[in-house]
C-alpha cells in the first residue's frame, strides 16, 4: 500500500463492553477527498476519533506508510489536524485567538503567513477578528473551526459533520472551500451525513453502516447506488 | 480604637490581603488549567520563607536537596513510562530538565549560600530553588491523573500536602525561622509608618498581576493555557499538550507561591505549618470567586486581610475561627446564586 | 451488596474478634483494636459519603469532636448519664452537618471538601479557645460507661461496646444501602441527570448521606470520649480529618468492610512507623505524615478503587442469583387514560441560544395510547425539543401541557410525579449496580421507606415490591436473564433496552424515548420495535426521537420532521416518507 497518505487497517472501538465500530479499514490517496457517509449511529464520528487518537481504538494505523504517534498532540504536529462534529471552538476568546492557538504548533512565521491567507479565504472572519468564538453565528463558527484547522497548516484534515446544523447556502459554501483545499495540496476525510452533497465533492466513498464498511466506491457510482438511499432512510 | 489603631489595622490587612490575593490568583490558574484544586501551596510559601531565612544565616538550606530527590523521582517515572516506547531525544531532554536542572541549581546554591549576598539576590536564589518544584510535584503526583475527578485530584492534594507538610518539618524542623528583611528602610506617612518591605509586597503584587495579564493576554503559551481552561479537547486538537499547559501552571503557582514566601517570611515568623494557613486564606479568597475569577479574587483576597486584621485586635482569641468561618457566609452566597451544578 | 455472599468469612471474623481481649495479647495491641473500632465508624460513614455519594470531607474529625465534647460537657458538668447523652451528642452531630450540607448539597462537588476543611480547622481552634470545654487542656474525669454496676474501665471491656457499635454500624449502613434511599444516594455516582428524572431528589440524597457520616463520626467521638475518660482538641483536628479520608481511600469506593480495613492499615501502620522508625533513623520526626501523604496519592494513581478490592478477591464468593421476597401487596397502579385522548400538547415550543435559533416554534400533539417519532437530520433540534418536553432545557417560548397541566417550567423531578418517564441518548446507567436495581432505581416514586426504615430494614415488605415490580419489567423487556448481572456487562443494545425497563418501572403514561435504536443491530431494533409496539397495546403512549427512518416507518402512528429547528412535515410515516422536502433534508438538497 506504498504512497497512501492514511490507512486504517481493521479499526475497532469499544465503549464500555460495547464495541461500536466492528473492523473498519479505509485507506486514502495524498491529494484526494474521501467521505465516509452513512445514517446516525453508525460509527463515523467514532471512526474520525479513532483516526485522530482522540478515542482509544485497535488495529494499525498508519499515516504516510508510518504508524501513527501515538498522543493527539502528536498527530497534529505530523499534519493531521480533526474538525470535530462539535467544533470545540475557545468561546470566551476571541476570533483572533482562537485562529492564533490553531498555529499553536508552527513558527511565528508559518503563521503570519498562514494568518493572511485564511482572512483572504473567510472574510467574514477578518470582519469578525475582535469578537469572542461563543458569539458567533452557526456557519461561522464552522468558518473558524476550519480555519484554526488550517493554521496548523495539515496535509490531512478530517471533517466531522461540516454541514452540521447550517443552511443549505452556507454548506454549500463550505463544501466549496473544502473542495478548493485539494489543489492546495490538503487531502481531507469527510464525515457527512448529507450524502449527495459530500459525495458531489469527494473522489471516493465509503458508506458505513453499523459499525461496519458496507460499500466504497468512487463517488459518482456510490451515489447512485441504492444501497444508499436504504441505509438512510430503510426499507420500510 | 483611634485613627491611628485604624489605619495601622488597615496597612496590615492591606499587607497580608495582597499576599492572598496573590495565592488566590496562582489557585484560580491552578484549577482552571488543571481542575486541581492546589492545597500544597501554602507549602511552597513556607518552604520559599525558610529558605529564605536560612540562606540569610549563610548555610545551605536543605531544599535544593529536596528538588535533587524530586528530579530524580520525576526522571525514574519518566523512565518507566518510557518502557514500551523510547526515544533517545525525549531522554537528553529528560536528564536535563529532571537532572541537570536541579543538579545546576543545587551547585550554585552551594558556591553562593556563603558569599553574604545582598538580601535581594538570596530572595532571587530561594525562589529558584522552589519554583521548579512545582514542575516535579506536577509530573510525579498529579500528570498521572490527567483524566480524573475533580474529587480525586483533591483528594491527591491533600495527599501532597501531608507529604511535603512532613518534610518540611524534617528539613527545617519545629522551629520557626523569621527572615531578614529585603529592605529594612520606613517612612511616615501622615500618622502612619510604612515600612519598605510592605511597600514591597505591594509593588510585587501588583507586577506579577501585571505580568500574568500580559501573559494570558499576549503570549501564545499563555493563550494555549486560556484555550484548555475554556476547551480541553479543543486545546488538545490544536496540538497544545495536557502536560506542557499543567506544567506551565504548576511553575507559575509554585513560583507565586515561593515569591509570596520570600515577601512575608521577613514579615512573621514562619513555621513549617504556617504556610497551609496562609494558603487557605487564598482558598477562601478563591472560593468568593468562584474558583474562576481573578478579579473578584483579588478583591476578596483583601477583604480577608482586612477582616483578619480587624479581628486579631477586637478578637484576637477568635481570628482563625473569623477567617475560617468567613467560608460560611461565602458558601451560602454562592449556593443562593447556584442553578444546578452537574458533576463532571 | 447482599450480605448472604460472605456468611462464613464473616462469622468467622466475628469469632476471632470476640476471642481477640480474650487472649494473651500485649495491652497496646488492645488499645490499637479499639482505635481501629473508633476510626472505622468515621470511615464508614466517609466510604458512604465519597465512595457511594460522589461527596467528599476532611472534616470528619470535628464531627467526633462534636461527639465528644457533648457527652464530655453533660456528664462532668451537669451530670448526665453517659448513654443518656447517647442520643444527645449524635443530635448535636447531625445539627452541624444539616445547615453546613444545605450550604454545599447545591454547589459543585469540590465545594463541600473545601468547605470542610476551612470549616474543620475553625472548629478545631474554636474547641480550644472555649472556656466551657475547657480550652486546649480538655476536659478530663469523664465517666466511664456502665451497666447496672459494671463499669466499662479497662481496654478489654469496652472493646466489645466499641465493637458492637462498629458491626451494627456497618450493617445499618449495608441495610441503608440495599434500599430505596440507598439507590438514590448510590445513583449520585450517575450524574444528576438520570437521577432526577426518576424523581430523586437529589440535594436530600446528598444531604442525607452527609448527615449519616456525620452521626457515626459523633457516635465514634462519643465512644471515644468515654473511652478515653479525658478529651482535648487534638485528635479532633484536620490531621486526623486527613487520615480518616486515606482510611476510606484504601477501603476503597463503597465497600462498607473496606472501611475497617482501610482503618486497620492506617493505624498499624502508623504504629508501626511510630516504633520502628526512630530506632532506624534516630530521629523523632513523625514520618507517617509524609508515608501517608505518599500513600494517598499513590494508591490513588495506582488504584482509584482502593485496596479492599484485592481481598475481595481473596475471599470465596458464590455467583447466586438474587432471591426476591414474595410481595405482600401491589403497586399501585396509575389509571391509563382513554385511548385517542389528547395526551401531551407542544404548543409553539422555542429555544434560543443566543442568536441561533434551535428550535423555532414547534407544535405537535401526542394522542393516548400512540406511538409519535420525532425524525429529523442529525441538528434539526430533536435533541432540543426532547429536552424542553423532560425538563433540562428551559423553554424560550411556548408551552408543553400534559393531560391538561402545564409542565412547562417545572424540573424533571416534578415531571416525573406526572407519570412522564424517559431514556437516554447516551445511556445512563450504574454499571456497578445490577440490572435489577438500575432498574429498580425507576420505581423510586412508588416507594416511600426512609433512612430511618431503611437502615432498621422495616421497609422490607415495600423493598420487595419494589423489586419484583422491577424484576416484572426486566422480563416484560426480555433482558431476564441479565437480571442480576452488573449493569455494565450488558451490550449497547440491552443497555438501550434497560433503559426502557428502568422507565417502565415508573408506571409511566407517557415514556419518552431518545434515539433508542441509535447503534442496534438489525434484529435488536426488530426487537425493540416489536416490544414498543406491545406496550402500545397496554396502553402506553410513546414519544421516541430517532434519526433512523427504516425503524419507525413500520412502527409509529404519527411522525413529525424538524429540520433547522422548524417543523417540516407531520402525518402518516407512508405520506411523510414521500414528502419532497424530507427527502431533501434526510440526503441533502444537491448543492
Amino acid at each position: 500500500m506504498t504512497g497512501s497518505l492514511l490507512d486504517l487497517k481493521n479499526i475497532h472501538v469499544s465503549y464500555g463492553h460495547a464495541e461500536v465500530l466492528h473492523g473498519i479499514s479505509l485507506s486514502m490517496e495524498p491529494g484526494s477527498i474521501v467521505t465516509v457517509i452513512g445514517a446516525n449511529g453508525a460509527g463515523k464520528t467514532t471512526l474520525l476519533n479513532a483516526a485522530m487518537g482522540v478515542v482509544p481504538s485497535t488495529g494499525t494505523i498508519l499515516y504516510d506508510g508510518k504508524p501513527v504517534p501515538r498522543s493527539v498532540e502528536a498527530r497534529v504536529a505530523a499534519g493531521m489536524c480533526l474538525v470535530p462534529e462539535k467544533r470545540e471552538l475557545f468561546g470566551s476568546m476571541s476570533v483572533e485567538d482562537n485562529i492564533e492557538l490553531g498555529g499553536f504548533l508552527r513558527t511565528a512565521a508559518e503563521r503570519n503567513e498562514t494568518r493572511g491567507e485564511l482572512y483572504d479565504r473567510f472574510p467574514r472572519l477578518a470582519e469578525r477578528r475582535k469578537q469572542l468564538a461563543g458569539t458567533l453565528s452557526g456557519g461561522e463558527r464552522q468558518m473558524l473551526a476550519l480555519a484554526r484547522a488550517l493554521m496548523s497548516r495539515p496535509r490531512l484534515l478530517l471533517l466531522d459533520e461540516p454541514s452540521l446544523g447550517l443552511a443549505p447556502k452556507i454548506v454549500a459554501d463550505i463544501l466549496r472551500i473544502v473542495a478548493e483545499l485539494r489543489t492546495t495540496g490538503v487531502s481531507v476525510l469527510l464525515v457527512e451525513q448529507n450524502a449527495r452533497a459530500a459525495l458531489e465533492i469527494a473522489d471516493f466513498g465509503y458508506l458505513v453502516e453499523l459499525g461496519e464498511v458496507k460499500r466504497t466506491g468512487p463517488a459518482g457510482e456510490l451515489a447512485v447506488d441504492p444501497a444508499l438511499m436504504e441505509s438512510y432512510l430503510g426499507v420500510g | 480604637m483611634d485613627a491611628t489603631i485604624a489605619t495601622f489595622l488597615i496597612q496590615d490587612g492591606l499587607t497580608n490581603g495582597a499576599i492572598y490575593a496573590l495565592l488566590g490568583l496562582a489557585i484560580v490558574l491552578v484549577f482552571a488549567v488543571t481542575r486541581v484544586i492546589f492545597i500544597p501551596q501554602g507549602e511552597f510559601v513556607a518552604y520559599g520563607a525558610l529558605t529564605l531565612a536560612i540562606l540569610d544565616t549563610g548555610q545551605v538550606p536543605a531544599t535544593p536537596k529536596l528538588l535533587l530527590c524530586f528530579g530524580a523521582v520525576a526522571f525514574l517515572l519518566d523512565l518507566w513510562s518510557w518502557r514500551r516506547s523510547f526515544a533517545m531525544r525525549d531522554l537528553v531532554k529528560n536528564i536535563a530538565l529532571n537532572l541537570g536542572l536541579p543538579l545546576a541549581i543545587y551547585g550554585a546554591v552551594l558556591y553562593l549560600a556563603p558569599l553574604q549576598l545582598p538580601s535581594f539576590i538570596r530572595a532571587l536564589i530561594a525562589v529558584s530553588i522552589i519554583a521548579p518544584m512545582g514542575l516535579y510535584v506536577y509530573r510525579i503526583a498529579y500528570r498521572p491523573l490527567a483524566d480524573a475527578s475533580v474529587l480525586v485530584l483533591l483528594i491527591t492534594s491533600v495527599g501532597v500536602h501531608l507529604a511535603m507538610l512532613g518534610l518540611g518539618l524534617i528539613f527545617f524542623g519545629p522551629e520557626g525561622l523569621r527572615a531578614a528583611p529585603l529592605h529594612d528602610g520606613s517612612f511616615t506617612l501622615g500618622p502612619l509608618l510604612v515600612t519598605a518591605q510592605s511597600v514591597l509586597i505591594y509593588l510585587m503584587t501588583i507586577l506579577i498581576m501585571v505580568g500574568l495579564y500580559f501573559f494570558f493576554e499576549k503570549t501564545l503559551l499563555g493563550k494555549a493555557l486560556r484555550a484548555t481552561a475554556v476547551n480541553r479537547l479543543g486545546a488538545q486538537l490544536v496540538g497544545v499538550r495536557t502536560q506542557l499547559t499543567g506544567s506551565t501552571a504548576f511553575v507559575l503557582a509554585a513560583t507565586i507561591a515561593a515569591i509570596s514566601g520570600v515577601l512575608l517570611g521577613p514579615i512573621t515568623t514562619i513555621y513549617y505549618d504556617t504556610g497551609f494557613l496562609i494558603g487557605l486564606k487564598g482558598f477562601v479568597a478563591a472560593i468568593l470567586g468562584g474558583m474562576g475569577s481573578f478579579p473578584i479574587t483579588a478583591i476578596a483576597a483583601i477583604g480577608v486581610g482586612m477582616v483578619e486584621s480587624f479581628a486579631s485586635f477586637f478578637a484576637s482569641n477568635y481570628k482563625e475561627i473569623i477567617v475560617f468561618g468567613l467560608i460560611v457566609p461565602v458558601l451560602i452566597w454562592l449556593s443562593l446564586g447556584a442553578n444546578h451544578h452537574e458533576e463532571d | 451488596m447482599a450480605g448472604n455472599r460472605h456468611i462464613l468469612p464473616g462469622a468467622l471474623a466475628l469469632i476471632l474478634l470476640a476471642a481477640f481481649p480474650l487472649l494473651p495479647v500485649p495491652p497496646f495491641w488492645i488499645t490499637l483494636a479499639n482505635n481501629i473500632g473508633l476510626a472505622s465508624l468515621v470511615a464508614i460513614g466517609l466510604v458512604l459519603l465519597t465512595g457511594v455519594g460522589g461527596l467528599t470531607s476532611f472534616g470528619q474529625a470535628a464531627f467526633c469532636g462534636f461527639g465528644a465534647y457533648t457527652t464530655a460537657v453533660l456528664t462532668t458538668a451537669y451530670g448526665f448519664s453517659p448513654w443518656m447523652t447517647l442520643p444527645l451528642s449524635l443530635a448535636v452531630g447531625a445539627a452541624v452537618a444539616i445547615p453546613l450540607g444545605l450550604m454545599t448539597v447545591r454547589l459543585s462537588g469540590h465545594y463541600l471538601p473545601l468547605g470542610t476543611i476551612a470549616w474543620g480547622l475553625a472548629i478545631y481552634y474554636l474547641f480550644g479557645r472555649i472556656e466551657l470545654l475547657g480550652r486546649y487542656d480538655g476536659i478530663s474525669a469523664i465517666p466511664p460507661l456502665e451497666i447496672g454496676s459494671y463499669r466499662f474501665l479497662s481496654g478489654q471491656s469496652i472493646f466489645y461496646v466499641i465493637w458492637a457499635f462498629v458491626i451494627l454500624t456497618a450493617l445499618g449502613a449495608q441495610n441503608l444501602l440495599d434500599s430505596r434511599v440507598g439507590r438514590a444516594i448510590r445513583a449520585l455516582r450517575g450524574g444528576s441527570q438520570a437521577a432526577e428524572a426518576f424523581g430523586i431528589n437529589i440535594e436530600r440524597a446528598k444531604l442525607t448521606v452527609f448527615v449519616f457520616a456525620a452521626v457515626v463520626a459523633a457516635l465514634s467521638g462519643w465512644l471515644y470520649a468515654h473511652m478515653q475518660r479525658s478529651i482535648n482538641p487534638t485528635p479532633f483536628g484536620l490531621d486526623m480529618g486527613i487520615t480518616y479520608m486515606l482510611m476510606a481511600v484504601i477501603g476503597g469506593a463503597g465497600y462498607v468492610w473496606g472501611a475497617i480495613f482501610g482503618a486497620s492499615v492506617v493505624l498499624i501502620l502508623k504504629e508501626t512507623l511510630q516504633r520502628v522508625l526512630p530506632g532506624l533513623l534516630d530521629t523523632t520526626a513523625n514520618f507517617e505524615m509524609i508515608v501517608f501523604g505518599i500513600l494517598l496519592v499513590g494508591i490513588l494513581q495506582l488504584s482509584k478503587e482502593g485496596l479492599w478490592p484485592f481481598v475481595l478477591k481473596l475471599l470465596p464468593r458464590s455467583r447466586r442469583s438474587r432471591q426476591l421476597a414474595e410481595p405482600s401487596s401491589q403497586l399501585d397502579k396509575r389509571d391509563m387514560p382513554e385511548r385517542g385522548t389528547p395526551l401531551l400538547r407542544i404548543d409553539k415550543v422555542r429555544k434560543q441560544f443566543g442568536g441561533l435559533v434551535a428550535v423555532n416554534d414547534v407544535s405537535f400533539e401526542i394522542k393516548a395510547g400512540e406511538i409519535v417519532g420525532l425524525i429529523g437530520p442529525n441538528g434539526a433540534g430533536k435533541s432540543t425539543t426532547f429536552n424542553l418536553i423532560t425538563g433540562i432545557a428551559s423553554l424560550s417560548g411556548g408551552g408543553v401541557a400534559y393531560a391538561g397541566q402545564t409542565l412547562s417550567g417545572l424540573s424533571p423531578r416534578e415531571i416525573a410525579k406526572h407519570g412522564v418517564a424517559r431514556t437516554f441518548q447516551h445511556a445512563k446507567i450504574l454499571p456497578d449496580m445490577s440490572v435489577l436495581e438500575n432498574v429498580a432505581l425507576g420505581a423510586h416514586l412508588r416507594g416511600s421507606a426512609g433512612v430511618f426504615r431503611s437502615i432498621l430494614r422495616l421497609e422490607r415488605k415495600e423493598e420487595a415490591t419494589l423489586l419484583t415490580e422491577a424484576a416484572r419489567q426486566i422480563e416484560r423487556v426480555g433482558l431476564g436473564q441479565y437480571r442480576d448481572r452488573p449493569a455494565g456487562d450488558l451490550a449497547l443494545g440491552q443497555i438501550r433496552i434497560l433503559e426502557i425497563a428502568r422507565a417502565l418501572a415508573a408506571d409511566p403514561t407517557l415514556l419518552l424515548l431518545d434515539e433508542p435504536a441509535a447503534g442496534l443491530r438489525h434484529g435488536e431494533k426488530q426487537e425493540l420495535s416489536n416490544l414498543l409496539k406491545k406496550l402500545r397495546s397496554e396502553g402506553v403512549s410513546v414519544l421516541l426521537v430517532e434519526h433512523d427512518m427504516g425503524f419507525v416507518m413500520g412502527l409509529v402512528d404519527n411522525l413529525v420532521v424538524l429540520d433547522f429547528g422548524t417543523l417540516i412535515a407531520q402525518g402518516k410515516p407512508q405520506e411523510v416518507r414521500k414528502h419532497p422536502a424530507v427527502i431533501a433534508a434526510y440526503l441533502g438538497g444537491v448543492a
